[in-house]
């Protein structure tokens, strides 16, 4: 599935590399807010869904070729992310909704195809 | 493989300072970028990825400075971390999943969760720790490019 259909379909809203939505795709996901977890146990191509908001999160997905990263519960992203985020090209993407429902949402979506 | 001469299998090696979390990935992305182009596979680029991301937020967690060095053989990639710190006592205790002495101040950032040097271990074919009270830490991770 590309990455601007998951953002449609959740109603998420792209602060970062709008631009490279289309043509991202996202291969899986995973969740979590401890750097050194998301690093070990996330592939390549997956949606992260956090809730840390400090610019060391671009770096860990632009390690390890991650589609993008969706913020969770309105926690609104540093600018230092988003400068960060931009120099890299990883799409930053927030929500209001709770990490449980965004990754339930996003895991029926990847089911379904 | 990897002899004890490493001189002329030096590709980089990168200063980082202790503390300075803003800074944090950016030698693992240096490391990644000389990686890529010389044909070694994505998967083994983002295991080194890693290593090097692990080990550079481990100098800048708890050490004053520190240097990662990288080394690419015909036949693997070498990553050797030295740093100048307070050194690791227990190195059998800190190798424990879950065991941190991380403050708060890191604890907020999404680090120390006991997991980085576990992770390092983990993605290495051949992992070496020694380390120093009061002297620094030195860390050898061997990865082979042909399993």
């Amino acid at each position: 599935m590309n990455l601007e259909t998951l953002v449609e379909a959740l109603g998420l809203k792209c602060k970062c590399c709008w631009e490279k939505l289309k043509n991202t795709q996202v291969r899986g996901g995973y969740a979590g807010d401890l750097l050194s977890d998301v690093m070990a146990n996330s592939s390549a191509g997956d949606i992260w869904v956090t809730r840390q908001v400090h610019q060391n999160i671009v770096a860990v997905a632009s390690l390890k070729d991650l589609a993008g990263i969706v913020v969770v519960q309105g926690a609104s992203p540093d600018k230092d992310t988003l400068e960060r985020a931009g120099k890299e090209g990883i799409p930053i993407l927030v929500t209001d909704m709770a990490k449980f429902e965004v990754v339930g949402r996003i895991y029926r979506l990847l089911s379904e195809g | 493989m990897s002899g004890d001469d490493l001189s002329e299998s030096l590709e980089g090696i990168y200063h980082i300072q202790g503390r300075d979390f803003v800074d944090a990935g950016i030698v693992s992305s240096e490391v990644k970028k000389s990686l890529q182009g010389k044909g070694i596979p994505e998967s083994i680029i983002r295991r080194i990825a890693v290593i090097t991301f692990e080990a550079e937020i481990n100098i800048i967690s708890y050490a004053q400075q520190g240097t990662i060095q990288l080394f690419i053989e015909p036949d693997a990639v070498i990553i050797e971390a030295n740093d100048m710190g307070p050194g690791i006592a227990d190195i059998d205790l800190a190798l424990q999943e879950g065991y941190s002495t991380a403050d708060d101040s890191i604890r907020e950032l999404g680090f120390g969760a006991g997991m980085g040097l576990c992770n390092i271990r983990k993605f290495s074919d051949i992992f070496e720790l020694t380390s120093e009270v009061g002297q620094g830490t030195h860390l050898k991770s061997i990865v082979k490019l042909n399993g």
